[in-house]
């Protein structure tokens, strides 16, 4: 069973605290930036990559693309600036992806 | 309506009713996998959103007691303070089999065991605002693994039962009406030659009826005026 490492992508002052648990941090700044390191750490053998919602908002796609592969799991998690709300509205969007309607 | 032609023969026949018995068996099996799964995707998502709002809130306190440490400390003091780890998370990942998806669950297991050892820095030149903060997250991580584990979760049985639904469609509204009517129309067919046989066949045999009766006549006829002459 091979072991996996945990990223925490996201602006620098929301994503520091991280660093401090033994986690791998990508501070980004810039949005293409943010791209890339996405695209790159999914090859690597990141289980699981927390991203700042804030971030997320501008590159939907590219966040999209890893909801149905097994690894690695992106999970949005508020940045500094508060909740987008972008995490609930996710859930309500699969509901309505699997069921057709949202039933909730 | 049957979307393809098909010969009407006995043999075709058979095949076409051997697929559909097949056909009707996966839409059952199919629909109860759907079902199933349906019903442990919304326990996955009433978990999963309870559990992310309480992540969220925790996660903007820590994120309030960071920006209060930030305002105590400075800039790079605090990133000083942080940016050599003395704690490390190894995750390992196996995986649970719920209705024929592969679901991940993660165990996470840090360097050390003590729970004292997230603080990176000694606590002469930091603000006990930024121990507390650090403690906090450290709190929070547990839930937010959790969170990882059971959005995963959802999302990849969002996709399964996406994909079962697509699939319980097609046969429940093309596969089987349209192996049903191909069924029907051969059946007729065949009757219909049987019929066609059966009247041609009486036809035959009311001619050749005719014909020798006529034979007959025309012998007796013969024999008469043979006889009478």
């Amino acid at each position: 069973m091979a072991d996996y490492r945990i990223a925490v992508m996201g602006d620098k002052d929301s994503v520091l605290g991280f660093k401090a648990l033994g986690l791998d941090v990508f501070p980004v700044e810039s949005l293409d930036e943010a791209r890339h390191t996405l695209h790159r750490i999914a090859k690597e053998d990141y289980a699981v990559v927390y991203l700042t919602e804030q971030l997320a908002a501008q590159m939907e796609a590219d966040v999209n693309r890893y909801k149905d592969a097994l690894t690695p799991a992106v999970i949005l998690i508020p940045g500094k600036e508060g909740s987008l709300g972008m995490g609930m509205a996710n859930i309500k969007k699969a509901v309505e992806r699997a069921v057709g309607a949202d039933i909730l | 309506m049957a979307a393809t032609v098909v010969n009407p023969t006995r043999m075709e026949l058979t095949r076409l009713k051997g697929k559909l018995r097949t056909a009707q068996r996966g839409h059952k099996l199919l629909k109860d996998k759907r079902d199933e799964l349906m019903k442990q995707f919304l326990d996955v998502v009433r978990e999963l959103r309870t559990l992310r709002a309480q992540v969220e809130q925790e996660l903007m306190k820590v994120h309030s007691s960071f920006t209060v440490a930030s305002a105590l400390m400075s800039g790079p003091a605090m990133e000083q303070a942080l940016m050599y780890p003395k704690q490390s998370v190894e995750l390992s990942m196996t995986f649970r089999n719920v209705m024929s998806v592969n679901v991940p669950e993660y165990h996470y297991k840090t360097r050390t065991d003590d729970a004292g050892d997230i603080f990176p820095y000694g606590f002469a030149a930091t603000s006990g605002e930024l121990d507390g903060a650090v403690a906090a997250l450290g709190e929070v991580f547990q839930s937010m693994l959790k969170l990882a584990e059971t959005e995963k979760a959802m999302q990849l049985m969002a996709e399964e039962i996406e994909k079962t639904r697509r699939r319980v469609n097609a046969l429940e509204y093309v596969v089987i009406p349209d192996t049903e009517e191909s069924i029907r129309y051969i059946t007729m067919k065949l009757d219909e030659n049987d019929r066609s046989t059966t009247t041609r066949l009486m036809k035959v045999k009311d001619m050749i009826l005719k014909e020798s009766l006529e034979e007959k006549r025309a012998a007796t006829a013969k024999a008469l005026e043979e006889f009478g002459g």
